[in-house]
C-alpha cells in the first residue's frame, strides 16, 4: 500500500473520530476543541490533495477565524466545566437511525456509480487562482467575488447593529 | 486499494451526516452552530474532490469552496452575535428556552 493511501485513511480516522467526538461529547469546550482538531483534518485532506492554498484558506479562517470565535461564544455564555444536559433517549435514538439510514442510501448511490475519466490533476498555482478571481470575461469569477464581498460588508455591518442595540438598551 | 473519488465522497458523506446527527440532537445553539460547520465541510471536501478528479482543467470546485468559506464566516459571525444578544435576553442559550414567538 503506497504511503499516500496510508495518509490518507489516518486523515479520514481523524476527521471522522473527532467529527463524532465533537458531536456527542457532553462538554461544550471539549465539543469545540475536538471541532478544531477536526477541521485540521480537514485542511490536511487539502494538502494531501495538493490544493494548499484551500488548506491555508481552511486553516486561517475555520481554525483561526470560526473555531476561536465559538471558543470565545462559549466563554461568554457558559460556566466553564458545567456539563451540558443529557439528550433524551428517544431524539438520540430516532436522529441515529435517520442519519444511518440516509448515510448508508447516499452510500449506496455512490457505491453504484462509475465516474469515468477519473484521473487526479495536479496542484493548482495561486496566480491562477487570483487571475481568475477578477477575469470579468466568460467563465470568469468576478461578480461572485463581489457579491461576497458586499455580503461580508453586510454581515458586519449587521453585527455590530445587533451588539450596539443590546447595549444602549442596558444603559 | 488505489485511494479515488469514492473514498473521499465516503468520508464527505459520512462527516455530512454526522453533521446531521448532532444538529438534531442538540439542544444548545453553539453546539448545533458547531454541527452545521461540520455539514459545511463535508460539502467543501466534496466540490475540492469532484475539481481534482473530474474537472482537472477548470477551478469552479475550488471558487466555490472559497465563496463557501467566506459566507461559513459571516455566518459564524452573525450566529454568534445573535446568539450572545439571546443569552442576554433570556439568561440561556438552549433552542428550547428561545420560545416567545411561539402562540
Amino acid at each position: 500500500m503506497a504511503v499516500s493511501n496510508i495518509i490518507f485513511y489516518l486523515l479520514s480516522a481523524l476527521i471522522i473520530a473527532c467529527g463524532i467526538m465533537s458531536v456527542t461529547s457532553r462538554q461544550i469546550f471539549r465539543s469545540a476543541i475536538y471541532l478544531l482538531f477536526c477541521m485540521m483534518g480537514v485542511a490536511g485532506l487539502y494538502f494531501w490533495m495538493q490544493y494548499e492554498f484551500i488548506a491555508a484558506v481552511q486553516i486561517v479562517v475555520y481554525v483561526g477565524g470560526i473555531v476561536v470565535l465559538i471558543i470565545f461564544s462559549i466563554f461568554l455564555t457558559h460556566r466553564v466545566g458545567s456539563d451540558l444536559a443529557e439528550p433524551e433517549y428517544k431524539r438520540t435514538l430516532f436522529a441515529g437511525l435517520a442519519s444511518l439510514f440516509a448515510f448508508l442510501l447516499f452510500w449506496s448511490v455512490i457505491k453504484r456509480n462509475e465516474f469515468f475519466g477519473e484521473q487526479p490533476s495536479g496542484e493548482l498555482s495561486v496566480r491562477r487562482i487570483g487571475e481568475e478571481m477578477l477575469n470579468y470575461k466568460q467563465g470568469g469569477f468576478v461578480l461572485p467575488f463581489e457579491v461576497v464581498s458586499i455580503l461580508l460588508l453586510a454581515a458586519m455591518i449587521g453585527c455590530i447593529v445587533i451588539a450596539m442595540r443590546a447595549q444602549t438598551e442596558k444603559n | 486499494m488505489q485511494v479515488g473519488l469514492t473514498q473521499i465522497l465516503f468520508l464527505s458523506t459520512a462527516l455530512f451526516f454526522i453533521g446531521v446527527y448532532g444538529f438534531l440532537t442538540r439542544r444548545n445553539m453553539i453546539t448545533m452552530l458547531m454541527a452545521v460547520e461540520l455539514m459545511l465541510n463535508a460539502v467543501n471536501i466534496n466540490f475540492i474532490a469532484f475539481n481534482k478528479y473530474l474537472w482537472g482543467g477548470k477551478l469552479d470546485g475550488v471558487f466555490f469552496t472559497i465563496f463557501i468559506i467566506a459566507i461559513a464566516a459571516a455566518e459564524a459571525a452573525v450566529a454568534i452575535a445573535i446568539v450572545i444578544n439571546i443569552y442576554r435576553n433570556f439568561g440561556s442559550i438552549d433552542a428550547e428556552d428561545a420560545d416567545s414567538l411561539k402562540l
